[in-house]
């Protein structure tokens, strides 16, 4: 066995969120380092929400949609919410004509809706310039 | 040949473009490449060729996405379950528009029984069970050949006009 | 044969390099006098399609590929005939005009040899070479033009579908699309991939599809409006139906299709009502899930 590649996405940590995402060029060896680093950080550092972001992905066949289904599951069971955010339009469809539906995992339509899901707001306005009322 | 155990099931869209045989005759061929898919670092490149070929053959985004994951799910098939084999790309020309068709090969056991494999959910390696049934769904024609200890060859195709 | 080919194609060349203009005037009277072009490809149009032509007849009458393989392997000459034959598919020309017009060089071609010889067998050799090698071209250019035809019906079809199924926004994040007459499996796949492409677009949250309009609805058609609910879903936004008429309840309920896990409303404004409570849906602060 060789090392496994770099997957070449950092985890970021943003609270008690873990922000992270997938590159195209990913392989079985890369996706099963993936997950074993996402769900080791989720249990060291006690996160509460994970955000995926697969918006580069141009493909996900049914390997890469059982790895997100599994780290979904895994992430619950030590209490962190995943979403996976950004899925490309053609990749959805193949997805669902694939006959995945990616049953119990979370989907925004990008980062920002998906960290807003997680609990993250906007960043404050700066002082005196509230262009919205109340906040949502 | 009619050995026991051997199977083969084709199957079409309604109203197909031509009659495409069993991917040796049928059709004009006017580009063949195969590639060898030994190593995860093949499925990578073969993914990549796949594509390039779709894009050559003038397939819009969607429909590229289709064949490209239909070969991700074949050469995977063929990795792990047949240990290996290739995977070779066909434009084809048919009377309706272009096409391109995969022709994935492997010498592994082979498998006992088609029609429970082409069931979604059903697996017996890393995936999600839809691969062959998955494939089959994007793809216009398709067709198995295999049978225990004989190996497999899928033949898929999918045109730019149906 | 006393002519060998070789000898044939250095008269072809030397005919086509010495009397170019004149081939080129000729092929085009041809072409006029046939008068099937039933076009608006101009005399001067045509005079440079043939100047492009013979240009490339001598460079590629130079290489090894035998005389029926010439046209084809040459990429110039290739490209010329493949060049000529779309522009009058484009331009409405019939397939048939197409292919005898190209075939009409062999004549121009024979005429000018005929000024350099008159030896009988040299003739025959020569005529036999011209068709071997243009008798391809012709039937290059039929499938071009076929080919070529094709494309623009392709591209006129797409059109028509994509006009038919617009994609509109009815709320800040909410889309809709209206659909109306017979849906089938072409246009529900059109109807999926724009409205995708829109929710990306636009950053929708939630789609509605809405199909007052639409007077039945099968299995299949059923099923791809399952497919869409579910890449709708897929990509992180909601999906609603509206105006499912008693009818089609009906179908979908004696099918056995399952639409329980799918939003639906009577009427397209109910759906935007609904919508625009998704949207809002996570109340007060939007920190839902905080609580898990």
């Amino acid at each position: 066995m060789t090392q496994p590649r770099p997957v070449g996405v950092p985890i970021l940590r943003l609270g008690d969120v873990l922000v992270t995402g997938l590159l195209n060029e990913l392989d079985d060896r890369a996706a099963i380092a993936f997950t074993e680093e996402l769900t080791a950080r989720i249990s060291a550092e006690g996160a509460r929400g994970v955000l995926i972001d697969i918006s580069r992905l141009e493909i996900i066949d049914s390997f890469v949609a059982r790895t997100l289904m599994e780290l979904t599951t895994v992430s619950r069971l030590l209490g962190a919410r995943v979403i996976v955010a950004g899925m490309r339009p053609p990749v959805a469809i193949t997805l669902v004509e694939l006959g995945i539906e990616l049953v119990g995992v979370e989907t925004a339509l990008n980062p920002e809706q998906g960290l807003a899901a997680l609990g993250w707001r906007q960043a404050q306005e700066p002082l005196g310039g509230s262009r919205r009322g109340a906040a949502r | 040949m009619a050995l026991p155990g051997d199977s083969t099931v084709a199957s079409r869209r309604p109203k197909p473009a031509p009659r495409a045989g069993d991917g040796e005759a049928g059709v004009p061929v006017t580009r063949q490449v195969t590639h060898q898919v030994r190593t995860e670092e093949d499925l990578l490149a073969v993914r990549h060729a796949v594509r390039a070929a779709t894009v050559e053959v003038g397939f819009g985004i969607v429909d590229q996405t289709r064949v490209v994951t239909a070969a991700s799910e074949l050469a995977r098939n063929a990795y792990v379950h047949g240990g290996g084999g290739s995977l070779t790309i066909e434009q084809v020309r048919g009377p309706a528009g272009r096409g391109l068709r995969l022709v994935v090969k492997d010498d592994g056991p082979g498998i006992a029984d088609l029609d429970t494999a082409l069931t979604d959910g059903f697996t017996t390696g890393a995936g999600l069970g839809h691969g062959l049934g998955g494939a089959r769904r994007l793809m216009d024609e398709f067709t198995v050949h295999t049978g225990a200890g004989q190996g497999t060859v899928v033949v898929a195709t999918r045109w730019t006009v149906r | 044969m006393s002519t060998s080919e070789a000898a044939v194609r250095e008269q072809l060349t030397r005919a086509l390099q010495e009397r170019d203009e004149e081939i080129a005037d000729r092929w085009v009277a041809l072409q006029l006098e046939q008068a099937l072009l039933g076009t608006d490809i101009s005399e001067a149009e045509l005079r440079e399609e043939a100047d492009s032509l013979i240009d490339a007849l001598v460079p590629g009458l130079e290489s090894d590929a035998p005389a029926e393989r010439v046209v084809t392997s040459h990429p110039g000459l290739h490209q010329a005939v493949v060049g000529l034959s779309l522009r009058r598919a484009r331009s409405g020309a019939t397939p048939t005009a197409t292919s005898l017009a190209v075939l009409a060089l062999k004549e121009a071609l024979l005429k000018a040899v005929q000024r350099e010889t008159r030896d009988a067998e040299e003739l025959f050799a020569t005529a036999v070479f011209i068709n071997r090698l243009l008798d391809v071209a012709g039937a290059l250019s039929f499938e071009t033009y076929v080919e070529g035809r094709e494309e623009i019906i392709r591209r006129q079809s797409q059109q028509l579908m994509e006009l038919s199924t617009p994609v509109v926004r009815l709320w800040k994040q909410v889309l809709a699309v209206p659909l109306i007459g017979t849906l089938d499996t072409a246009r529900t796949q059109i109807v999926m991939e724009n409205l995708l492409q829109a929710i990306q677009d636009h950053e929708a949250l939630v789609a509605i599809i809405d199909i007052t309009g639409v007077s039945t609805v099968d299995t299949a058609v059923a099923q791809h409006l399952m497919q869409t609910v579910n890449a709708v879903r897929l990509m992180g936004a909601d999906c609603v139906i509206s105006g499912i008429q008693p009818s089609i309840a009906q179908t979908i309920a004696q099918l056995g299709i399952d639409l329980s896990t799918i939003l639906t409303r009577a009427t397209l404004a109910d759906a935007l009502a609904a919508a625009i409570k998704l949207i809002d849906g996570p109340g007060p602060g939007g920190d839902e899930g905080e609580s898990r």
